[in-house]
């Protein structure tokens, strides 16, 4: 179960304490991570950045995290995971989780093919403990290890 | 029995609902089918399932479809979709 969510998080996948300043700036590196690691192409950022001003914070899923994300297609290289912890909150304009610090990059080819990737990354998002130590952390090793 | 899980993009929030809306229909044991959908999609097919659930962001694009709306504020918390979706099919006497 574990190793699903190292697997997802290619090298070059992970950035921590980030301090970003706007929930764009969020995207903008998820979106980065998720090119550095072979998973999209740089238009993802932009994508994900459309989702958001068409439809509204939903993508922020629990308090303090969000799962940003665009539609499956051609600027998708494979489906996997991005991560972006961030130094201070960002609000993302959704009362009740704000503010965000860990933002999660998607990507998806068919709307099925990550279903255990999601139910593994669901797991952990109910981990309270795993999750403030996520907050903490300030090296890749620590944080795979945490995910193992 | 129809249950659509709705989300902009249907690859996130969707499907992180359809999983855990699946777990609460085994508590209440509650046989149906769960399916995640993008808007678009469920704005097509939305016509057959008896409950929609989304989030409370996306309700007013929905909220024309003739299957019951459930808003689950947080898709991780059973509690919630639980009571919510109890709620619902309680209403639609399928419970």
């Amino acid at each position: 179960m574990d190793n699903i969510l190292n697997e997802a998080l290619a090298e070059g996948a992970i950035a921590l304490q980030h301090p970003a300043s706007s929930w764009q700036e969020c995207f903008e590196v998820t979106g980065e991570l998720l090119v550095k690691s072979n998973r999209a192409k740089p238009e993802y950022a932009r994508a994900m950045i459309a989702v958001y001003q068409e439809l509204g914070p939903y993508m922020v899923i629990a308090p303090g995290v969000a799962l940003a994300h665009a539609k499956p297609g051609d600027w998708v290289i494979s489906p996997g995971l991005s991560l972006l912890t961030l130094s201070s909150g960002v609000s993302f304009g959704i009362e009740r989780f704000d503010p965000v610090k860990i933002v999660f990059g998607l990507t998806a080819i068919e709307h099925d093919d990550h279903i255990t990737l999601l139910a593994a990354l669901s797991e952990f998002l109910l981990d309270e403990a795993k999750l403030n130590s996520l907050l903490a952390l300030d090296d890749v090793g620590s944080v795979r290890a945490l995910f193992s | 029995m129809k249950i659509i899980a709705v989300c902009g993009m249907g690859i996130g929030t969707s499907v992180l609902l359809k999983m855990n809306t699946e777990k609460v229909l085994t508590l209440l044991g509650v046989t149906a089918e769960v399916q995640a959908a993008d808007i678009t999609t469920a704005k097509r097919e939305a016509h057959v399932a008896d409950i929609i659930m989304t989030t409370p962001e996306l309700v007013f694009q929905l909220e024309n479809m003739p299957g019951k709306i459930v808003a689950i504020d947080h898709v991780f918390d059973l509690v919630e979709i639980r009571e919510k979706l109890s709620g619902a099919l309680g209403e639609l006497g399928k419970l």
